[in-house]
């Protein structure tokens, strides 16, 4: 039962249409990689795959219904930033335990270590951050997992950590993931297949990225 | 700036003893300055109301051992005077302005997470109250209570939420935006456990410093609604009927009758200003460790 | 230490034994130390690309900042800075700071966001003709004259890094530390951006290229000095950086290298140690495949070996 997007299109207020026609799916058990020049809409897509955003156009499906406004949801966003992503004021347990609370075998494979539970989120590292945030977000009711660029700003040795866990409980769960990176190893070394941002949008808005042009991507009207 | 220089500073303070770390030099700035707020009140409290007497044998005398802040035409003791009357204003303060924090932190949240309708009316009303001049509406709501400390505790307390409700609505709608928030409700979070264990400790600060804002304001409308004749009646000992009083009598030389219960008033007010800013650099952690 | 090799220039920067600290509270009133970065020794010759490499935690920043001399109040500094071979006192820090040593950030927050960037780069030349000096190093960055007309908010991702890298260039530092210069930005972008960093250095400059993305660091630097939990482990020429890792010489430089995809992707276990929480010994031991009893007694120094430099007791 696939995680489906159909013909999305995404703006916001009257500004110029962020996506538009965007058409993807990741099955179960499947890694599905997308790329795309910055400012293209990829954040945007992931948030409203995670149902943080509701698209204009189009809808996301899972399993071939909507996904659930309320209550936990089976499609989980794990972010760039992970200081972002965790109550400043709360202790690290408190965050690990939000949605679920993980097994000693995941804390372990994560190499999240108990010492850490006390601390305020301030005291640790990104690494360390970003790896309670998959933690949390890898309860056992999750079956697509939308992972925004979450080892970008992390060491090779972390990132490396970070995915073998997600590759083994793709593999033990079935869940599938949609991994959305700049880094094209990366991605080559983990995915089933990769996407382009813009080989999907079926009308896309403008062909503008990081260029030599003076406007941005926004700048654009359609 | 340099950490060099942050070392030699360093230095220079150790010569000072003992010498405490600054959570524990901050807790006792707290500790004092509670003190002081509740000696004042237990004096008040448990200061007779036969020092309140009038003696006319005792008229104008000026500070003295016996009567450390003089007496007044009447020869009451001004110490004894100011004490209740800081007291009253104590209470009136206290109660104004938590009433107002709660009328503030409500509306604020309401506005900022059930829907545009209700930030509308919140809004609205908002707009409504700070468009109206501030002391017209509290001797509107003082004369239609009658009056006396009833009246005027809520017709303090029901004129100084707009500021802090809009602050609180703003603060809210921004960590509304927040990933955390976000991911809260993602992970199946009900709003009202959102609203109580996300968004509620990082008001904490807001509250706190709302309610020190606050509280000299309520004090002092409450001068000026009792100056005014819509407040306390002139026999309570309160620090505005005190103060008005005396403003008669500066130009004839009774400087203490002005200047001792204006100072005790100042002092109170600063040891509440002290209060909350030490209470929030504890409860704050992007400042607590520094 | 190691004596430099005669022919090389005299470091424009040496930072030795350079050690931070910062006092935090615990619970209740009890404080505690967090050090943050742990005899730390770095050189930077002229006309050379250091590239300091190290995850979130392990100091790298901090270094910079140690170097600018905007570390927070609260932090302690021991060990030695010396730039052009003076001693790097604060106020040395403040003269020399956006004049002889200039910081590419890593974000646009450093821009102020109400004024035009051309003016924004012309504030930061020390000599010369600043508006003739500006339009001649937008044209060499491929910035139209009209960009230094627009505002911050104006600019794509490509433009800024190409504005922060022109407010360095105008200043005429010769110390340039670029702290994370490419975060999370298209590969056509990053390119751009180290491509004009590698220049900087062939005009004779000195640039400090701090990075997580040990990729980025290869592409363009000379040598690389590999941080963990706040300590130099290794210092390696590029060309160290090669097959299995088998020419590295500091076993986490060779868990890094080959943790990379096209590398193996191989998992090291366990996390750098928290702050306040550093082992006695070896600050890598914990983590280490080699480690022995003596790594947990004692802490390795710095030492000289095939031409580079490593803090280990085991590496040959």
């Amino acid at each position: 039962m696939p995680l489906e997007a159909r013909g999305i299109g995404f703006r916001y207020q009257r500004g110029p249409w962020v996506l538009r026609g965007v058409d993807l799916a990741v099955e179960p058990g499947e890694l599905v990689g997308l790329t795309g020049p910055s400012g293209l809409g990829k954040t945007t897509l992931a948030r409203i795959l995670a149902g943080y955003e509701r698209p204009l156009e189009g809808n996301v499906r899972l399993d071939g219904g909507p996904l659930p406004v309320t209550g936990y949801n089976p499609v989980q966003l794990v972010f760039q930033h992970p200081e972002k992503a965790v109550n400043p004021r709360w202790r690290m347990r408190d965050t690990l335990i939000e949605g679920w609370e993980p097994d000693p075998e995941l804390l372990k494979a994560l190499s999240i270590e108990r010492r850490w539970f006390d601390h305020w989120p301030n005291e640790l590292s990104g690494g360390e951050l970003q790896r309670f945030c998959l933690a949390r977000a890898l309860g056992p009711r999750t079956r697509y997992l939308v992972a925004d660029e979450i080892t970008t700003m992390l060491d090779a040795i972390t990132q490396t950590q970070i995915w073998h866990v997600v590759l083994d409980i793709v593999r033990e769960r079935n869940l599938g993931v949609l991994v959305i990176s700049h880094d094209r190893p990366l991605m080559k070394h983990l995915c089933n297949r990769i996407v382009d941002l813009e080989s999907v949008m079926s009308d896309f808005p403008a062909a503008a990225g990081e260029g030599e042009v003076g406007v941005r991507p926004s700048d654009f009207r359609i | 700036m340099s950490s060099v220089d942050a070392v030699a500073v360093s230095h220079s303070r150790t010569g000072r003893l003992p010498r405490l770390n600054r959570r524990q030099r901050t807790l006792l700035v707290i500790v004092l300055s509670a003190a002081l707020l509740l000696s004042v009140v237990a004096g008040g409290l448990l200061l007779g109301n036969e020092m309140l007497t009038t003696n006319l044998d005792q008229r104008n005398l000026s500070p003295s051992l016996e009567h450390p802040f003089g007496t007044d035409w009447l020869g009451r003791d001004m110490l004894a005077r100011t004490l209740k009357g800081l007291t009253l204003s104590l209470v009136v303060g206290v109660l104004a302005s938590t009433v107002s924090v709660l009328i503030a932190l409500t509306l604020g949240m309401a506005a900022a997470t059930f829907g545009r309708a209700v930030d509308g009316a919140v809004t609205w009303l908002v707009d409504l109250f700070l468009s109206v001049p501030h002391l017209v509406v509290l001797i509107l709501i003082a004369f239609t209570l009658g009056g006396g400390t009833k009246g005027v505790i809520l017709a303090v307390a029901l004129t100084h939420w707009p500021s802090l409700t809009r602050v609180i609505r703003a603060e809210v709608l921004q960590l509304r935006t927040a990933e955390f928030v976000q991911v809260s409700r993602r992970l199946g979070r009900t709003r009202w456990w959102i609203a109580t264990r996300h968004l509620l400790p990082h008001l904490v600060p807001q509250i706190l410093v709302g309610l020190v804002l606050l509280f000299p304001h309520a004090i002092l409308h409450e001068a000026a609604i009792t100056f005014l004749g819509f407040g306390l009646s002139p026999q309570q000992p309160a620090v505005g009927v005190i103060l008005s009083e005396s403003m008669r009598h500066l130009s004839t030389g009774y400087w203490w009758l002005a200047l001792f219960p204006g100072l005790a008033l100042l002092v109170m007010v600063r040891a509440f200003d002290i209060l909350g800013d030490n209470l929030r650099s504890l409860v704050d952690p992007r400042i607590a460790h520094e | 230490m190691i004596a430099p090799e005669a022919s090389e220039p005299k470091p424009i920067l040496d930072v030795r034994d350079l050690s931070v600290s910062f006092e935090q509270y615990a619970r209740g009133l009890q404080k505690k130390t967090l050090r943050p970065i742990t005899s730390l020794s770095v050189t930077i010759r002229p006309g050379e690309v250091l590239a300091v490499v190290g995850s979130s935690g392990s100091g790298k920043s901090l270094l910079a900042h140690a170097i600018l001399g905007i570390l927070p109040s609260n932090a302690r500094v021991t060990g030695t800075l010396r730039h052009a071979n003076e001693n790097l006192t604060p106020e040395r820090q403040v003269a020399l700071r956006g004049s002889d040593i200039a910081l590419v950030p890593q974000s646009v927050g450093f821009l102020n966001p109400l004024m035009r960037v051309g003016a924004q780069v012309r504030s930061a030349a020390h000599n010369g003709n600043a508006a003739e000096a500006q339009r001649a190093i937008f044209a060499r960055y491929r910035l139209a004259p009209e960009v230094a007309g627009m505002y911050p908010f104006q600019l794509s991702g490509g433009m800024t890094r190409r504005v922060l890298v022109s407010t360095a260039m105008i200043s005429g530092a010769s110390l340039i530390i670029a702290d994370e210069p490419t975060p999370g930005m298209h590969s056509a972008v990053v390119e751009e951006t180290l491509g004009h960093l590698r220049e900087l250095a062939g005009e004779g400059r000195a640039v400090m290229l701090i990075t997580h993305d040990i990729e980025a660091a290869l592409t363009i630097a000379d040598r690389i000095a590999v941080l963990y939990a706040g300590t130099t482990v290794e210092i390696a020429s590029v060309a160290d950086f090669t097959g299995d890792g088998q020419s590295l010489r500091h076993p986490y430089s060779k868990a890094l290298w080959r943790a990379l995809p096209q590398n193996g992707f191989a998992v090291t276990p366990g996390a750098q140690p928290v702050l306040d929480e550093l082992p006695p010994g070896c600050l890598y031991e914990p983590r280490c495949p080699m480690s022995t009893p003596d790594c947990t007694g004692a802490r390795p120094e710095v030492r000289a070996l095939r031409g580079g430099v490593v803090r280990c007791f085991h590496a040959a």
